[in-house]
């Protein structure tokens, strides 16, 4: 049994130390918010938190996380309220939306860091970060506006 | 067309149950497409007591309103358009009804296909056009053909889910006069109520049992448009917040009490069969269940889709060879000997005299060419599967809910209405979920399986190995230009057959030349005295199937850069020589659109380039430029100005997210991307090898939707073909170098 916390909620599983986060978030746990695309850290669907630090969770082993945090899409803080997801409800960024979990994780952790993102900054934290529908005009503006709205607290 | 005709005939097998009766034709379409005709309405046999439904689309309980959804949404937000296209009529708000997908049902037969299979131009609105599409209409009919693709939604729906709403408002109308006893014409409807002369609002829901005694009011028109409240104005779409909480549930989401997971690996030699398997190391790895022999490979059933797919990688597996040519330099030499009378598609389009043309001024020739491509939706094929003894039940994102039952039937022997089919959101889809490489395995893997619930998850690299790819083509062009203008052009190209694949795969297999070749071959707007457009199909290469934009993804690519071609040795401004050429005058005005807002003012010289073209297809005329920086370390791509004619823009944001969408895949694709064979498989299986744009290399993209066309067009798809010629000749404008392959990064860096 590995023990791991999830969104503040302890939970024990029984799988190989191997098994990288995102399985055993999806179909050990059912928490589907982040999403398998590529498994070989070339999408960002799966970006979720640990520790506070954006990873792709098909390349964290389950096994090296004892005692560490993990944060999805859905145990964010203040999550109705939260500037990022209000400035891509807002700008409607979403066409399909399967990769937008893990965009939004990426561009949570980038204001962290960066609190008024230049678009080269943006770029540079961004691109690791694939959309097949071609949302990027949509997620560039949805970054500029949460920043705004972030600064004016 | 005769590929429709033929489809119609075999597809009749569907559509045996169709709805009968009923002549509605075209744009002005009338109530009897929303009836109930006998039999005809899908949702009463699934009706609850006290539950009331009108039509196909629209089914009221005491609980709860439904709007059906026929169209599968694969990201181009039809989920959230068709049901308000209802909403508008019934005076229905966002968030007083749910959606629902469309089961499988000749109600649901696609009018939106009637225009694109007419063997006429888009621009052509002659009564000979208009009444060959009305022929083509009535064959959609009796088909029953419910498929979801071409860029049709909009056009299918526009009219008849209007229509269906109507006939649900005045139909709740008449059932609250009559329990209130007061005269019809006293009572009005609003956000979800029918409101009474003394002021009282019944809830629609609290109608339904009414509702249900009294037959469909059908004497009803769609509103004027100046009265609309939701349609044509921005809007939030329907899935939008749920989407970016990350609460949406996509197929590959699902979750069933007993469930497996399964993973697969398949022969690369596409359709080809397994010869032998050692699974011995498999066997003994975490998680494995079981391990199956399937058609054409090999599954683990495990109890982690991870479990499932590790394993299933460490199965060696012999294949049997492929039929196509084991190396790509070997499709391509096929390819080059295609253009010969035996592989003929067929002549088009024939203007003038083309030979004699072609003699009357200066020659220009050039070869294009554009490889194979994956569609590679970032949701892989997945799909949940249930066999038992009397039948088999799928939860899969698929775009033609019909053949998912004959191809799931045909795998494991049973008939096609034992597949009760639930449509599902999807990932995107750009094509790959018109094919059925998930639905057959899945239903043989589940058939192994009875009684338990599978899902089956394909791994990243078997969706790239497996995925049937965009056609690949050649085309050879011969043009001649004389005093300034193009007085021939002697279009031919040789394609692998992207539509007849499909159909094949579908189960009623067409003999006629595919039209999607044709599509940004033919369909060219310039007046042009000597003009011919040629097919040849190329025999035994890769299977293909239809990609965002199908035949115009490479036959525009071809067309425009040769027109390109042609204007620079004409000596005419690219832009102002297309405008002048224009014989359509809305197309006309679509490029001086174009050419205002990008402020047009000819060559801008310090390592700058524009490049302009213009492309009809699914009979959108989309005309785009693209602004490029020639700089020390390659092509940077700055601007593009986009201008799209779809007659009606009736959902404005999501329109304008759609058409840069379309630019993004369109750009992204004529860079980097390509699938190449080598042992029979594509040797390209993750993004990496095929990664299409990123963030970092996405231009300001500024769109105009216009009004003019005579008919409310579709969106999906007309924005991808003029992206990789407008690029490809803004790289000439910027640097004198024409790029006549794509992807375009074999012979120039991007940065």
């Amino acid at each position: 049994m590995i023990e791991l916390t999830v969104n503040g909620i302890k939970h024990r599983v029984d799988v190989v130390p191997e098994m990288p986060l995102l399985w055993v978030l999806r179909d050990e746990l059912g928490i589907t918010s982040p999403k398998y695309g590529c498994g070989i850290a070339q999408c960002g669907a799966c970006t979720v938190q640990i520790n506070g630090a954006a990873v792709r969770s098909c390349q964290a082993r389950i096994g090296d996380l004892a005692g560490k945090s993990v944060v999805t899409i859905d145990g964010l803080d203040n999550r109705e309220q939260h500037p990022v997801l209000q400035a891509w409800i807002e700008h409607q960024v979403p066409q399909c939306g399967y990769c937008q979990t893990g965009q939004i994780m990426q561009a949570v952790s980038l204001l962290e860091l960066i609190p008024k993102p230049t678009d080269e900054q943006i770029n540079e934290v961004m691109s690791g970060n694939l959309c097949r529908c071609g949302t990027y005009p949509r997620i560039r503006a949805a970054i500029h506006a949460a920043a705004a709205k972030m600064a004016e607290k | 067309m005769g590929a429709m005709q033929n489809l119609s005939r075999r597809a009749f097998i569907i559509g045996s149950a169709a709805v009968a009766g009923g002549v509605a034709f075209g744009p002005c379409s009338n109530a009897e497409q929303a009836a109930p005709v006998a039999n005809g309405n899908p949702l009463a046999a699934g009706l609850g007591s006290n539950s009331a439904t009108f039509n196909p689309w629209v089914e009221i309980s005491p609980e709860k309103i439904t709007l059906i959804a026929q169209h599968a949404d694969i990201g181009q937000g039809v989920g959230s358009v068709q049901p308000i296209l209802i909403a508008e009529e019934m005076d229905l708000d966002p968030g007083q009804f749910e959606v629902r997908f469309a089961g499988p049902s000749p109600a649901y037969f696609n009018t939106g296909f009637a225009d694109e299979f007419a063997p006429f131009l888009a621009a052509d609105q002659s009564p000979a056009a208009e009444a060959a599409r009305a022929a083509v209409l009535q064959n959609l009919r009796k088909s029953g053909l419910q498929m979801t693709g071409g860029s049709s939604t909009i056009p299918d729906t526009y009219e008849k889910l209007r229509i269906a709403g109507a006939v649900a408002r005045e139909t709740l109308k008449v059932a609250a006069a009559d329990r209130a006893g007061v005269a019809l014409a006293d009572v009005r409807t609003q956000s979800g109520h029918v409101i009474l002369p003394n002021g009282t609002k019944i809830p629609y829901v609290a109608l339904a049992a009414d509702a249900a005694k009294i037959a469909p009011v059908l004497d009803v028109k769609p509103r004027d448009p100046s009265t609309w409240r939701l349609v044509g104005k921005p809007m939030t779409r329907l899935d939008i917040k749920s989407k970016v909480m990350g609460e949406l549930k996509f197929g590959i989401d699902l979750k069933m009490d007993g469930m497996m997971y399964a993973s697969v690996k398949l022969n690369p030699n596409k359709g080809q069969p397994l010869k032998s398997y050692d699974a011995r190391k498999a066997q003994a790895m975490p998680g494995v269940k079981k391990i199956l022999e399937i058609k054409n490979g090999v599954a683990v059933v495990a109890t982690n889709s991870w479990y499932a797919m590790k394993a299933v990688a460490a199965i060696d597996c012999e294949w049997a060879p492929s039929t196509y040519p084991a190396e790509q330099a070997d499709h391509w030499k096929v390819l080059e000997s295609s253009f010969k009378p035996e592989f003929l598609g067929k002549e088009w389009r024939k203007i003038g005299d083309v030979e004699t043309g072609l003699k009357a001024g200066t020659l220009v020739e050039a070869e294009y060419r554009a490889p194979y491509l994956a569609h590679a939706p970032l949701e892989p094929l997945n799909g949940i599967g249930i066999v038992t003894d009397t039948g088999m039940e799928i939860w899969v994102g698929h775009q033609s809910p019909q053949f998912v039952q004959s191809v799931a039937a045909t795998a494991i022997g049973i008939k096609p209405e034992q597949v009760t089919f639930h449509n599902q959101w999807t990932g995107g889809s750009f094509g790959h979920r018109l094919e059925y490489e998930n639905v057959r395995v899945l239903a043989e893997i589940a058939n192994q399986m009875r009684g338990t619930p599978i899902k089956l998850v394909f791994s990243r690299e078997e969706d790239f190995i497996q995925d049937i790819p965009r056609q690949i083509s050649i085309a050879r062009h011969r043009g001649a230009v004389d005093k300034g203008k193009i007085v021939a052009a002697d279009l031919q190209l040789a394609s692998t057959a992207p539509l007849k694949g499909l159909l094949e795969r579908s189960g009623i297999p067409s003999k006629d030349p595919d039209a999607q070749l044709a599509s940004g071959l033919w369909n060219v707007y310039y007046d042009i005295p000597n003009f011919r457009a040629t097919t040849f199909e190329a025999q035994g290469l890769s299977p293909c199937t239809t990609w965002r934009s199908v035949g115009a993804s490479t036959a525009g690519f071809f067309t425009e850069s040769f027109i390109d071609e042609l204007l620079h040795a004409a000596g005419v401004d690219p832009l102002k020589g297309r405008i002048e050429m224009c014989a359509v005058p809305h197309y006309r005005k679509l490029l001086e659109t174009l050419a205002e807002m990008s402020d047009w003012k000819g060559p801008l010289g310090n390592g700058k380039g524009r490049g302009v073209a213009f492309v009809e297809a699914f009979g959108t005329p989309t005309a785009e430029v693209v602004e490029v920086t020639a700089t020390d370390r390659g092509i940077r791509i700055d601007k593009v100005w986009i201008a799209v004619d779809v007659g009606k823009v009736v959902d404005p944001v999501n329109f304008e997210n759609q058409v840069q969408g379309g630019v993004v895949w369109g750009l992204g694709h004529a860079i980097n991307c390509e699938l190449t064979y080598a042992k029979g498989g594509v040797q390209q299986t993750n993004y990496h090898h095929h990664e299409a744009m990123r963030i970092y290399q996405c231009p300001v993209i500024e769109v105009r939707g216009l009004e003019n066309d005579p008919k409310v067009r579709g969106v999906g798809e007309p924005p991808v073909p003029p992206a990789a010629p407008a690029l490809a000749n803004a790289i000439f404008a910027a640097t004198g170098k024409r790029i006549r392959e794509m992807p375009f990064n074999k012979f120039i860096d991007f940065v």
